[in-house]
Order: C-alpha cells, then sequence, then structure tokens
C-alpha cells in the first residue's frame, strides 16, 4: 500500500511546495488581490483628468521629518511635457484619506483610499497620460477587467467544451460528428480574424458593460473547440474503462455515469487547460482594446491604455511609464503559463485513471 | 456443431431447481470500421449462435482460448454489448429486447465481477461510494447513515476491514480490489454473478482465496454463477456444467466431471491437454 495522499489536497500542496508554482500563485494573488481593491488602493478614479500635468513623469518618494513625502514638480516645457522636481518642496502622504466615494466589491459604499496627498497636489506612482490620469490607478482599475475576461471567459468556454465534448465523447453517433466537424470549422479559420469579424457583426456603439460581455462572449465562442476536442478524447478513453462497464451493470443513468464517474476523472485536466487557457483571453481582450474595438474609453484596460502608448510622443519622448500595462499583461500571462505548467507536471503522473 | 445441447443428464439436484438464465441462439455482431461514412458491411461475429442455461444455485463456466469469445458472452449477458439476433431469458422474460430504466429490475439480479481489478472501480471515489452506489440505485429508500452500514457489512462479508470505506482504490491490492468488486455485485443482492476472469489478473496465492471466497458465497447466499475463464483447472474446481468455447461456438457441454473425465470433441482434448501438470 502507497501512501499518497488524496488527490485534491495533494495537488495543492505539491504547486505550493514547488518554486514555481508558488511563485505563479503568489503572483496571481497579488494581482487578483489588487483587482479586487482597486478602488480602495487607487488614489484616483480611473477618469479623473487633470489637463495642466499631462504625462507627468512617476513622482519620486522621499523621506521628510513628517514622514513618506513625494516631491512637487514644475512644468518647465509644456510643449516637450518636461517636468522639473521644484527643490525642497514635498507633499506628505496620507495614509486612509476621504478621496472620490466608490463602492468596494460594487457593494459597499466607501469613500477611504489607501493614500493620497493634499488635494492641490496629486501623487503619481507611475506617471500621468495624455490627459492627466494616474496610470497606477488606471493600471488597477484595468486589472479588474483583464483578469476577470480570463476566468469568466474560460468558464463559459470549458463548460460548453465540457458539456459538448463529452457527450460526443460518451455517446459518440451524429452527435459526435456534427460536434467534432463544427470545431474543425471553427479551428480551420484564424483565431484574430474571426474574432474581428465576430466584432465587426455587432454594432459599434455599445456601453463599456455590453462591450465586455460581448468580448467575453465571443472569446468563448471560440475557445470552446478546443477544449470540446480534449474532453471527447478524454471521455472515448474513460468510456472503455471497467469502472464504467461497472456503473453501466449497476443500472446507473448515462447522465449519472457521466457526472459521477467521468466528470472527477476529467477534472485535473480542466484545471490544466484553465490555467493554461487564461492568457488567451487576457491577450484577445487586449488585442480587441489596443486596435480600438474592444473596451471603450473612459473605462480602463490594459489593452486601451497600450493604445494610447501607440503615439509618436510616446516614443519620442521616451514616456516609459505608459508601457506598464504592457509588462502587467506580460506579468499576468507568464505567471498562469507557469502555474498551468506546475500543475500539469504534478497532475500528469496521476492523470492515469488506471493508478499507479 | 456436435455436442451443442445445453442440458445434460445429470444427477446433479441443481436440475431441479428454476432456470434463471436461457440463451438461446446468440449471436453478437460488431461492424468493421470502414467507409466514408462508417457504413459498413462487415462484420466480426465474436458470438456464433450460442446457447446455455443456468440454473439457480448452479455454476456454469464458461472456457476456451483468447478471442473465442468467452466475454462477449458475458457481456451480452449483462447488456454491455447488445445481441445482434437470438434470445436471453431470465425467469423466462426476453431480457434482449428491454432498454434503459426497463432493464433495471433485471440489473438487481444479475451483477458482474469483472477481469482487471485495476480498472473496475474508479480511482476519484472512495470504496465506500464505490460500494455504495449499487445501494442507492437500487435500494432508494436507504438513508446515507444506513448505506454506509450496508457497506461495511459487504466489505466484512468479502473479508475486508471496516476502515476500508473512506479510501481509495489506489490503496488497496489486486486481490483487495477484487473483494471491493465482489462487495459491490453483492450490493444488489443478486441472483446471478458473471464473473469474467475474476483471478486470472491475479497472484496464485490470491487466485485460491478468491476462488474461496465465490464458493463460500456461492454456499450461504446459493448464488449462481456464469464463470468465464481461460484456466481450465478453477473452472474444473467451481463448476457444475462447463461450455467449451471455441471460434465463437459452443463445441462441448457437460458436467465438469465427466468433461474433464471423458472429453468428447478433439478441441476439448487439445485444451485439457495444454494443462500444464505441476
Amino acid at each position: 500500500m502507497k501512501a499518497i495522499p488524496a488527490k485534491r489536497s495533494g495537488v495543492w500542496h505539491q504547486v505550493v511546495s514547488r518554486p514555481r508554482g508558488a511563485l505563479a500563485l503568489a503572483i496571481l494573488g497579488f494581482l487578483y488581490f489588487c483587482a479586487l481593491f482597486a478602488p480602495f488602493l487607487a488614489p484616483y478614479g480611473p477618469g479623473d483628468q487633470d489637463l495642466r500635468r499631462t504625462y507627468h513623469p512617476p513622482t519620486s518618494l522621499t523621506w521628510t521629518r513628517r514622514g513618506l513625502a513625494v516631491r512637487l514638480y514644475e512644468n518647465a516645457d509644456p510643449s516637450q511635457a518636461l517636468y522639473r522636481p521644484i527643490p525642497g518642496r514635498t507633499a506628505v502622504i496620507r495614509w486612509l484619506p476621504i478621496g472620490h466615494p466608490y463602492r468596494l466589491f460594487g457593494l459597499f459604499p466607501c469613500r477611504r483610499h489607501l493614500f493620497g496627498v493634499e488635494p492641490p497636489q496629486k501623487v503619481y506612482l507611475l506617471g500621468s497620460d495624455s490627459i492627466g490620469r494616474d496610470v497606477f490607478s488606471r493600471l488597477l482599475y484595468g486589472a479588474q477587467v483583464s483578469l476577470s475576461i480570463g476566468l469568466i471567459g474560460i468558464s463559459i468556454s470549458l463548460g460548453v467544451g465540457l458539456v459538448a465534448g463529452g457527450l460526443a465523447g460518451y455517446f459518440g453517433g451524429w452527435f459526435d460528428s456534427v460536434v467534432m466537424r463544427t470545431t474543425e470549422l471553427l479551428m480551420a479559420i484564424p483565431g484574430l480574424y474571426l474574432l474581428l469579424a465576430l466584432r465587426g457583426a455587432f454594432a459599434s456603439q455599445f456601453g463599456s458593460g455590453e462591450v465586455y460581455l460581448l468580448i467575453v462572449i465571443i472569446l468563448s465562442f471560440l475557445g470552446w473547440s478546443g477544449a470540446a476536442r480534449v474532453v471527447r478524447g478524454l471521455a472515448l478513453s474513460l468510456r472503455a474503462q471497467t469502472f464504467v462497464d461497472a456503473a453501466i451493470v449497476t443500472g446507473l443513468s448515462p447522465w449519472r455515469i457521466l457526472w459521477r464517474h467521468l466528470l472527477p476523472n476529467l477534472a485535473s485536466y480542466l484545471l490544466i487547460a484553465a490555467a493554461l487557457s487564461i492568457p488567451g483571453y487576457i491577450l484577445g481582450e487586449a488585442a480587441l482594446s489596443f486596435l480600438g474595438i474592444g473596451i471603450q474609453e473612459p473605462s480602463a484596460s490594459w489593452g486601451l491604455m497600450l493604445a494610447q502608448a501607440q503615439e509618436m510622443k510616446v516614443f519620442m519622448c521616451n514616456f516609459w511609464w505608459l508601457l506598464t500595462p504592457g509588462a502587467a499583461v506580460f506579468v499576468t500571462v507568464a505567471a498562469f503559463n507557469l502555474l498551468g505548467d506546475t500543475l500539469r507536471d504534478v497532475i500528469d503522473p496521476h492523470f492515469r485513471t488506471g493508478d499507479r | 456443431m456436435p455436442d451443442s445441447t445445453p442440458s445434460s443428464p445429470s444427477p446433479d439436484p441443481a436440475d431441479r431447481s428454476p432456470v434463471l438464465l436461457e440463451v438461446e441462439e446468440l449471436v453478437v455482431r460488431y461492424p468493421l470500421p470502414g467507409g466514408f461514412f462508417r457504413r459498413s458491411r462487415r462484420f466480426v461475429e465474436p458470438v456464433q449462435g450460442v446457447s446455455f442455461r443456468i440454473r439457480a444455485g448452479q455454476t456454469v463456466g464458461l472456457v476456451g482460448e483468447s478471442g473465442s469469445g468467452k466475454t462477449t458472452i458475458g457481456k451480452a449477458v449483462v447488456r454491455l454489448v447488445p445481441p445482434h439476433s437470438g434470445a436471453i431469458r431470465y425467469r423466462q422474460e426476453r431480457i434482449d429486447l428491454l432498454s434503459g430504466a426497463r432493464l433495471r429490475p433485471y440489473r438487481k439480479r444479475v451483477q458482474m465481477i469483472f477481469q482487471d481489478p485495476h480498472n473496475s472501480l474508479n480511482p476519484r471515489l472512495t470504496i465506500a461510494r464505490i460500494v455504495g452506489e449499487p445501494l442507492e440505485i437500487h435500494f432508494p429508500a436507504l438513508r446515507a447513515a444506513e448505506r454506509r452500514d450496508r457497506a461495511a457489512q459487504l466489505l466484512a462479508r468479502v473479508g475486508l476491514p471496516a476502515d476500508s470505506l473512506d479510501r481509495y482504490p489506489h490503496e488497496f491490492s489486486g486481490g483487495q480490489r477484487q473483494r471491493i468488486g465482489i462487495a459491490r455485485a453483492l450490493a444488489v443482492e443478486p441472483e446471478l454473478l458473471v464473473c469474467d476472469e475474476p483471478v486470472s489478473a491475479l497472484d496464485v496465492s490470491v487466485q485460491a482465496q478468491i476462488v474461496n471466497l465465490l464458493q463460500d458465497l456461492q454456499q450461504d447466499l446459493g448464488l449462481a454463477y456464469l464463470f468465464i475463464s481461460h484456466d481450465l483447472a478453477v473452472v474444473e474446481h467451481l463448476s457444475d456444467e462447463v461450455l467449451v468455447l471455441h471460434e465463437g461456438k459452443i463445441v462441448e457441454a457437460a458436467p465438469a466431471e465427466e468433461l474433464y473425465r471423458n472429453p468428447k470433441n478433439e478441441y476439448t482434448r487439445k485444451l485439457l491437454a495444454s494443462i500444464p501438470s505441476l
């Protein structure tokens, strides 16, 4: 008798005990925490403009007798957006100040923010954009869109893929043929063009929430086929296992067999597939928003913020802080891939149902 | 088809007990893959017109080399594969014509023990759930705690400790898993067990234990067995009557002692000669 711990906790423990898995989980945990508490962590709203401080560089922090403070800047050359720190002048950072109102988790009305400075002055941890909005705040609000779109998208597409692929693999026959030919059709069309065509097929004037929903639906529509194919294959091989025969002889209905005997054996695959597919959704949203047909101003998303970095002035004057959304996308995608790879390393040895 | 008459003149008292299962001219046919739209006109017939009957409390052995159609017959009897033609009757009722929920009363009476103890238990379920599942289906009135008690009783009946309930199949050896499979089959309180090579994947020492367990259960519960095996020694030990299968047809059917003492068919003689003597 081997001492293998129960599967579910085993996976969690093994992922955490591996450096790469722990790192990926820590990064993702931090990112999702930031997205969840974005309105609290962000000193300003996503649309708060300040036209006297466009392309403001990140304010540097100093330590003064009154505590942590930010330097104040003067606009030396408005045409080139050149700012210089004013020697000796600082604004103290205040903790938990009252700021613009918001609803935490969309529920609890609240006015406190984590930090801020006395109102005429501004703190720009990551600089400001072309209309003086705080990039740091927008990055946090953008994380809400970019990080949630992956989770919602993957839930829908894996759900559809699981049902379609599972039924196709278990029952076979004409349903199998129809589902598989449909996935092949979807996969034969290059993804980005199909994405653009589907987006173009809908009217361009939508509210932010509707566009968000539309993007999720389009991305899921493209994404389910891959999941369906793999689930079908797994269902086919599980179907041939003797314990499914045993369940039939016992008198279980096909639905119960699917639910109780096939699904738990697919769970580990679904976990890996989810972790490895989420980057596709994040990148898909970023691509659509970057091209101007995704999330619309004044809402924030990482792709939309990157679109601003296309401006010539950003390159000429080296406003590097406008590229931070790109870094955020990079880190998120890398972390999800790292997590997916670690999960696969952990689960794959156990993956075969004939336990070894 | 020489000597294929299923009934035999035997003084066995089991002959007076009622016939449970009656298989008549059973043919199982699989289409061969081929053709663009998967409409194939070519077939294989692993079972070509097989007839036999099993009485209550009787053990019928089914022997033959691999590929002779033994397992397919067992699977047809429990309706895992559809018969192409012929009839399967259980207590005079045609069960080959039933499907879905209407098969359920039959499923309560006829269960199966599988060859491979590693694949026949779902690795993600605890033993309590594996053994409790038939109870859920066929004894829906039982509450969860009662099901658990019943599962513990069944495990005790097959010689497993009660603390097995919350463990997973991979924590057990092959012989123990086969015992779990037997407990699952017994859960519905069946009359007939189809044993598809139940010991051939096990060590010789464990084989004897499982065979003895099956004999004990038969004595205590009055079970009938359709015992499928390529191991003639085990079949001789267990069976009242033996059917010899060759290329999908029964070539000889006789009471066990008679068949082993005086095989009439050429193929049976060859098969018997191939038993390694220790």
